[in-house]
């Protein structure tokens, strides 16, 4: 189990040399997306000006203060709390979010399921595991919010964060088909019919 | 006692904001037992880490999780209290709007056809108010739960057959639990709804998974099966935000109502590891929050 730290952007052999069980800090930039962003950017053809190119997104959409623009708040906001969401809603945009945006990792909540695990494996990507509910440890690890795409889906806009030690995070899925979701699913399937046998409720 | 509604909209302003920034004591103790009982190091980190959030929180003045929720207001009114009922509602929900925009708290309440974000956390029958009443004198409480969305997507009715008896009531508890995973953030509180309509069921799961920690069905049956099903989530190892351990769930809640000859319905409702709720009870002698 190696520890990598990644200052983003990286490029698909860096993505490669992850494998499931390690732990991956982020430095540098961390963009944010979320449901209602990407159905507007896949469903709906909207583009964005912001370069996600060998990039990571977080899936979420954050508490923020609303302030005047400055050099420390070049968007208008500052972070307030900001941690992750349910990552398994956004599947199916896994893929367009890879071929049309770069994007290389993908740090949520809960694991992502085989359309993902397909687009990781064909095109260099990485499941990261943040821990659900944490937001407010979280939002320690993020300096300023650099820039914001799509603000009209406000609070489920495209943000751009500048991070430091944004992490340990976990590879939960990795560019060679491992998945430590499908794992722990496997193993409880298997647990299944004896739990079931232990309150007699057998089928 | 006259309900003051100004007075009304200020506590529920301030419960929104506490309910997102504290955990009740119940939940912080259900924390310390799941950590004296996970053998999985993977589970073990990810419960500390949930446990030093609380403790960030607190010290910074966050609030605990991203998710503000669909903020949820129960009021019980007791004996002998004048009050303008269409006035209370009305101030619960500028009390829900007024913590939002006061406190820079994520409006995370849509129009359900147009997405449409009002970005004050209010909208058609939002915030869900539910008043009830009791015999307590000159007392009124208002409890805050602002759910998140996460563990409630983790939501199901089975309207079972009699004839599939509690047996089947139990196996789609199980397999709803397998079947969301990590996706609910566990460790969740598992909320079940056992009997009445389908929507009373519905409700009953809500009930259930808000309930405090270490409280009992009120139903002995209902209660010996929250002990097994409490038992059983936990030997199936989905564990800590689905990734592996024992401390899947804090625990089952079940909730029972009567119901119909031909019926046998079941629900299913999460509350995710950010248990979060807030109280104030309001007596001549003042407010106390809890």
């Amino acid at each position: 189990m190696a520890h990598h730290v990644l200052e983003m952007p990286v490029d698909a052999d860096q993505v490669r040399a992850l494998k499931v069980g390690d732990t991956v800090t982020l430095q540098r930039t961390l963009f944010g997306i979320r449901d209602a962003t990407q159905i507007h950017m896949f469903d709906r053809g909207r583009t964005t000006r912001l370069d996600l190119k060998g990039h990571a997104v977080i899936h979420t959409a954050p508490n923020v203060h609303r302030v005047a623009k400055s050099p420390a708040a070049p968007a208008g906001y500052t972070p307030f709390c900001i941690g992750t969401t349910t990552s398994m809603r956004m599947e199916r945009f896994t893929r367009p979010l890879m071929e049309r945006e770069g994007v290389r990792l993908i740090v949520g909540k809960g694991g992502m399921g085989p359309a993902t695990q397909e687009a990781f494996r064909d095109l260099g990507g990485a499941y990261l595991a943040i821990v659900g509910g944490a937001a407010a440890l979280e939002t320690t690890w993020i300096e300023e919010i650099e820039d914001v795409d799509m603000d009209d889906l406000h609070p489920e806009s495209l943000w751009k964060f500048r991070i430091r030690d944004f992490g340990p995070l976990l590879v939960g899925m990795d560019a060679h088909g491992g998945s430590l979701f499908d794992r722990v699913q496997a193993d409880v399937a298997s647990r299944r019919d004896a739990v079931l046998a232990g309150i007699g409720a057998s089928e | 006692m006259d309900l003051n509604l100004d007075e009304v909209e200020k506590i529920c302003a301030d419960l929104y904001l506490r309910a997102l920034q504290l955990l009740p004591p119940d939940i912080k103790a259900g924390f310390s037992e799941l950590q004296r009982t996970e053998t999985d190091a993977t589970g073990q980190a990810i419960l500390g880490t949930m446990v030093e959030n609380i403790k960030v929180a607190e010290r910074t003045r966050n609030i605990l999780c991203q998710d503000t929720g669909i903020p949820i207001y129960n009021i019980t009114i007791g004996r002998n209290v004048a009050f303008d009922g269409a006035g209370l509602k009305e101030a619960v929900r500028r009390g829900a709007a007024r913590s939002t925009r006061e406190n820079s708290l994520r409006s995370s309440v849509v129009h359900p056809i147009t997405r449409k974000n009002d970005q004050n956390s209010c909208g058609i029958r939002v915030p869900v108010i539910h008043i009830d009443f009791d015999d307590r004198e000159e007392t009124v409480s208002i409890e805050m739960i602002p759910k998140g969305s996460g563990s409630e997507n983790g939501s199901f009715l089975k309207m079972l057959l009699p004839s599939d008896g509690i047996t089947a009531v139990k196996r789609f508890v199980v397999d709803r639990v397998i079947e969301l995973g990590g996706r609910v953030c566990p460790p969740t509180i598992v909320g079940v709804g056992i009997g009445g309509t389908s929507d009373l069921c519905m409700h009953l799961a809500k009930i259930a998974a808000t309930r405090p920690l270490r409280t009992m069905c009120e139903d002995a049956e209902g209660a010996k099966i929250e002990a097994e099903l409490s038992r059983a989530v936990n030997e199936l190892g989905i564990g800590p935000q689905g990734l592996g351990g024992r401390s899947t769930s804090f625990a089952v809640h079940v909730e029972v109502a009567a119901t119909h000859i031909t019926q046998n319905p079941v629900a299913v409702n999460i509350q995710c590891h950010s248990a979060r709720r807030a109280r104030a009870t309001l007596t001549p002698g003042g407010i106390a929050f809890s």
